[in-house]
């Protein structure tokens, strides 16, 4: 009889950690599909950033400086290796694409010219995708996070190892530094 | 987010019965109306083919009936990238699985819907007035407010409750009509068997069908519009700028232009009523939308952040009620989403007759024309079936080669 009873209770322990263990599994995936999400946009920027100072450089003679670190803080940015370093370079080369934005307006001929327009719209929109995608995967991380530390989840993530990740944090200061410009 | 779309589900599903309920009393009267004897259950088992068959349809064609009477075109990226970025933005910001196809309609009313029954095979259609009427936020708002309706589901919903209303209403319409016509026949048959008491029937059933038909409607109107404010608030959580939204909605009131393909059935499907009604009451309960400018004050009205709560404040103070819009695992959500600036895309076009030839522009590229920019200024607009291999500029002369 004690022995029926033994055996029940380890059932249903094994049961208990094999399904909370999975859990916790799936939501590791979460993180890792949103921040593949990020990842994507990310490189889609740095990919458009060559072509963008290729074709700005006719135009803008006086704006060197601006166009060193946009060159510096990119190639940073994509040897960065953890989410917090990454995330620092990024918002230093989201400032530095903000202040060509303010330059551009003192080039009317810049303004009308055809391939920069676009290249600004998919640039534009490529910073759109980072920062909804950024939202989700923090949403994501926030939630995992939360089943790392409460327990009795924290007793099987603790026995298998699962750790705590990073959130995508763009700092404030960086991010109000991108002066607002209305055209 | 799901618990949202659960909450969504319940009530839609309550109305559903709701209206199922009438259509069921309504087979039952109208079959007791034409045979005392069990002729209720054939009105039943009536109602409820004719209801399958429309249903089945909808649900397997809908979508491409819906796209097809609106005159909306597929379009590819080339035509307009702008679009398809702000589509793609918003499906990430909504964590839509895929990527919804995007439509063109020829028309210079700006307005906007969106189909599909599931997430995985929906589409959004804007006229092309909208696009060249709005600036980027503006356009982005209209299509989050899209992307909502797809995701609370509520395309499916409207296609469904839409149905059963389309059949109450058929149904009703076609009693009154063969009662007018072959009222005759009744009557004789009547005096047969127990007078009165079909007698009474009679009248219980033309009163069923004369009213179900509107109480029917007015259910539906008054969800409808709950949802295009649940709809508002969704778009805001997903682009965080109420701002974009209410400019845009305000630029689609002020719109003189009447879009033609719209009707009384694909009207509701619109993200701002395209029937325009004239003197019509803020509160009219029989409008498939809220008045737009109510709408507009709402989104205004929203500061110090984008989450449920904060449209469900604003939307008590500008009603000033406790009516509650947003169910509450929307509200249960406290996190403070923050608001976005507004985006630096240039993209304004001051002058009215600018703003004519772009939407022109796009109508052409949908249907496949092409472009040459002339060095005198002149955009030269080239039909797909143009056959030689140059032309002449029609102004200044100069020779192009065009590449195929």
């Amino acid at each position: 009889m004690t022995l029926i009873i033994v055996l029940v209770v380890i059932a249903v322990v094994i049961m208990f950690v094999v399904s909370m263990y999975n859990s916790l599994v799936q939501l590791r995936n979460r993180v890792k599909n949103a921040w593949s999400q990020i990842d994507v946009q990310l490189k889609r920027r740095h990919d458009l950033i060559p072509n963008l100072l290729e074709t700005v450089k006719g135009y803008m003679k006086h704006e060197r400086e601006i166009m060193e670190n946009i060159t510096k803080y990119r190639s940073q940015a994509m040897d960065a290796g953890t989410v917090g370093e990454k995330a620092q370079a990024e918002s230093l080369l989201s400032g530095a694409l903000g202040q060509l934005r303010v330059q551009v307006e003192n080039y009317p001929d810049l303004k009308a010219n055809q391939n920069f327009l676009a290249l600004q719209e998919e640039l534009t929109s490529t910073e759109n995708k980072i920062s909804y995608a950024r939202q989700s995967y923090n949403d994501q991380v926030l939630f995992y996070n939360n089943k790392i530390q409460m327990f009795p989840s924290n007793i099987i993530a603790g026995m298998f190892k699962f750790t705590e990740e990073e959130f995508f944090e763009v700092e404030n200061e960086t991010e109000r530094a991108v002066p607002k410009v209305a055209f | 987010m799901w618990e949202l779309i659960e909450a969504n589900r319940r009530k839609s599903l309550i109305l559903f019965f709701t209206l199922g309920l009438i259509l069921l009393l309504l087979g039952y009267f109208l079959g007791s109306a034409y045979y005392p004897d069990g002729g209720g259950f054939i009105g039943i088992f009536f109602a409820f083919v004719i209801w399958g068959i429309l249903s089945l349809i909808s649900y397997f064609s809908g979508s491409k009936i819906l796209l097809a009477v609106s005159g909306a075109k597929e379009v590819t990226k080339e035509v307009h990238p702008q679009i398809f970025n702000i589509v793609e933005e918003m499906k990430i910001s909504a964590s839509l699985p895929s990527m919804p196809k995007i439509y063109i309609i020829n028309e210079a009313a700006p307005n906007a819907f969106a189909t599909g029954v599931k997430p995985e095979n929906s589409a959004v259609a804007v006229t092309a007035g909208l696009l060249a009427r709005l600036n980027r936020d503006e356009l982005q708002g209209v299509v989050a407010h899209e992307v909502s309706h797809i995701v609370n589901r509520d395309v499916l919903f409207m296609t469904f409750a839409g149905i059963m209303l389309g059949s109450i209403v058929l149904i009703s319409e076609v009693f009154l009509r063969s009662l007018w016509f072959g009222g005759g026949r009744y009557s004789s048959k009547s005096s047969k068997s127990s007078g009165q008491g079909q007698m009474i029937v009679m009248i219980v059933a033309i009163v069923f069908a004369i009213l179900a038909p509107i109480i029917a409607q007015l259910l539906y109107f008054a969800i409808s519009r709950k949802r295009e404010y649940l709809a508002d608030a969704s778009a805001v959580r997903y682009t965080r700028y109420p701002e974009g939204l209410a400019s845009a909605l305000e630029k689609i009131a002020n719109s003189t232009e009447e879009l033609k393909t719209a009707n009384k059935v694909t009207a509701p499907m619109y993200i701002a009523n395209p029937l325009k009604q004239k003197g019509q009451k803020l509160t009219d309960i029989t409008s498939t939308h809220p008045p737009i400018s109510e709408r507009i004050r709402i989104l205004r009205e929203m500061s110090g952040g984008a989450n449920y709560v904060n449209y469900q404040n604003a939307f008590n103070k500008i009603k000033r009620s406790n009516s509650q819009i947003i169910p509450s695992s929307g509200l249960a959500d406290q996190t403070s989403i923050g608001l976005k600036e507004a985006s630096v895309i240039p993209y304004s076009l001051g002058l009215n007759k600018q703003m004519k030839r772009d939407t022109g522009d796009i109508m052409m590229k949908v249907n496949q024309y092409s472009f040459i920019q002339c060095s005198c200024g002149l955009k030269i607009k080239i039909p797909p079936d143009y056959k030689k291999s140059e032309l002449f500029c029609p102004r200044c002369g100069r020779k192009h080669s065009i590449r195929n």
